[in-house]
């Protein structure tokens, strides 16, 4: 690594810049394969389990999806990229690589800092109440317990759950679909972000929680070196990314300016 | 464009030679062991509210609620005395129920754990593929949750042990760090079968078995002199320091008057202890370490 830094000062003295970019994410052919367990096939039983323990064998009932083939890309500082393509095209897959969650199994992905993501599938505890679920959220991402209990309020009157009576007290299972998320994506937009993974987060809650969660959006972008937006709503895509990287089956199908990209992709899906 | 191999077509670099020249560092790369013991550090409160959220979250539809924490072992307790101690009639044992209870109170804490652990990484993966935080974390609260519910078990076996008769005495006092240094072994046995849990799941179907074969061999249900007069002479030395008899007999010696020892003295019975702390704790600790980055997968 040391020696690679050292050569490659030489070409940059080299090369006279207008404007010097500054790479925050580093994709290099990135590979992700997980597994999926099929639920209950043939061969559950405990002896079964035990002679494919010793036999070494793999279970029958687990299938490897290949999410993500190869995929290259480098993001730079300020810039917003939009991520399109078809559902299960491995977008959120990417995503998740990219913030260290999911690892790649060949190729690599570097990034400046700790990436976030923020998605509104942060799996809370539903038989505990909206208020502790926020605390706990909040631990998670890694702030003080006084911090915690700073932001409790503020996260709370934003998600807007207690504009029907007090549900911040009651457990998460009785909120409806709509609630539950609203209160997942204020939790995980109360930190500060270096690098910002948004998951369809823009998506949740009716008109009025919509209008505020993309200026929140928005205000994250600010203070965030590089943003990505996974969204299928190709105007949130239009409004906030000047760059676009469509994927297709996990392989990267295309990579441009936001215009160029969005048009080639509505003619692919409309000519489906 | 993008199927173009290098990354800046200016500078002339490889994706990686890029990325090592802006200090980009691999994401999701493993921490140094000192770094992430300090991360988990770090994370204390969470582990310690996650622990205690899936013990509130365990009893929320319990008309009971906690009261089951005290109900379980009570229970459990009644229903093994039923059997070992009427019905088979276990009268060499001076104080039998406050034996029998100990024992089963104390296996009760790893087995629970144990088996949480097992599934503290797969029954978790939406929280660990959303949110970055040690992994150590997941299986440290299982073991958290079982030590809250060794405590509610503890207040009924005191209970029973002075009930049935056993005086009050300062070796009482050792039952804290008996029960200290099994912590400890378990929060490193619960990291390690989290791993391993993580990597095969059919873990999950074989633990209940490897669980009962653990617990007829650690003197839990009869008398520990069975072990020596009726196993071969390296058979019962072997079952002398099977770590669960070790810290039973530990929490036996603490609470009882007179219960069968297995173990030759006591200052053996201490240093095993002591000795299984710490090598399950460190060994289980740095065998989950080096698992970090796989957790994701699934």
């Amino acid at each position: 690594m040391v020696e690679q830094f050292e050569s490659s000062t030489d070409v940059t003295v080299a090369l006279p810049r207008v404007r010097e970019r500054i790479p925050t994410v580093v994709v290099d052919d990135a590979h992700v394969i997980y597994r999926v367990h099929k639920g209950a096939a043939g061969g559950s039983s405990p002896v079964a389990a035990l002679r494919r323990m010793v036999t070494r064998t793999s279970a029958p009932n687990i299938r490897e999806v290949h999410a993500v083939k190869g995929v290259s890309f480098t993001a730079y500082r300020g810039e917003a990229i939009g991520l399109i393509g078809s559902n299960g095209s491995g977008k959120s897959t990417l995503l998740r690589a990219i913030a260290g969650l999911l690892p790649v199994n060949r190729g690599a992905v570097y990034t400046q800092g700790q990436p976030s993501l923020l998605g509104v599938n942060a799996a809370l505890l539903n038989d505990l109440s909206g208020e502790r679920n926020v605390t706990l959220g909040c631990l998670a991402m890694g702030m003080s317990p006084e911090e915690v209990q700073r932001q409790i309020p503020e996260i709370i009157e934003f998600s807007g759950i207690n504009q029907r009576g007090d549900f911040a007290s009651l457990p998460m299972r009785t909120y409806s679909s709509g609630m539950a998320a609203r209160l997942r994506f204020s939790i995980a937009a109360a930190k500060k972000h270096d690098v910002l993974l948004i998951d369809e987060a823009l998506a949740t809650g009716d008109k009025g929680f919509r209008k505020r969660s993309e200026q929140r959006v928005r205000e994250l972008r600010e203070s965030a070196g590089t943003v990505f937006l996974v969204s299928h709503q190709l105007s949130s895509i239009r409004d906030t990314c000047e760059r676009t990287i469509w994927l297709e089956s996990g392989v990267l199908r295309m990579d441009g300016a936001t215009d160029e990209v969005l048009r080639a992709y509505e003619a692919f899906a409309n000519g489906k | 464009m993008a199927d173009t191999a290098l990354a800046d077509p200016d500078s002339g670099l490889t994706q990686a030679q890029l990325a090592a020249r802006y200090g980009l560092r691999v994401a999701g790369e493993r921490p140094s062991l000192a770094e992430y013991s300090r991360r988990l550090w770090h994370y204390r409160h969470f582990t310690a509210a996650y622990a205690n959220a899936k013990l509130v979250a365990s009893f929320s539809n319990a008309r009971l609620g906690q009261l089951w924490q005290v109900l379980t072992p009570l229970t459990n307790a009644a229903v093994y005395y039923l059997i070992f101690g009427v019905v088979l009639d276990q009268n060499r044992v001076p104080n039998f129920i406050a034996y029998l209870t100990t024992g089963l109170f104390i296996f009760n804490f790893t087995q629970s754990a144990v088996q949480n652990g097992t599934q503290s990484i797969t029954g978790n993966l939406g929280l660990i593929r959303a949110l970055h935080f040690p992994r150590a974390c997941l299986p440290l609260a299982a073991t958290l949750t079982q030590f809250q519910q060794l405590l509610g078990s503890m207040v009924v076996l005191i209970a029973i042990v002075l009930v049935t008769g056993e005086p009050i005495t300062m070796a009482w006092l050792l039952i804290v760090p008996a029960v200290l240094l099994q912590a400890v072994f378990n929060a490193g046995l619960t990291m390690a079968v989290a791993r391993m849990g993580a990597k095969v799941a059919d873990l999950k179907q074989v633990m209940p078995f490897v669980l009962r074969t653990w617990m007829y061999g650690s003197g839990v249900l009869y008398s520990v002199a069975l072990f020596e007069e009726r196993l071969p002479g390296w058979a019962s030395k072997l079952v002398e320091f099977n770590p669960m008899l070790v810290y039973i007999e530990l929490a036996r010696v603490a609470l009882l008057e007179q219960s069968p020892l297995l173990s030759s003295s006591l200052f053996q019975l201490w240093l095993a202890g002591v000795a299984w702390a710490v090598v399950m704790g460190l060994g289980g600790f740095i065998y989950f370490w080096r698992g970090e980055q796989e957790y994701g997968r699934g």
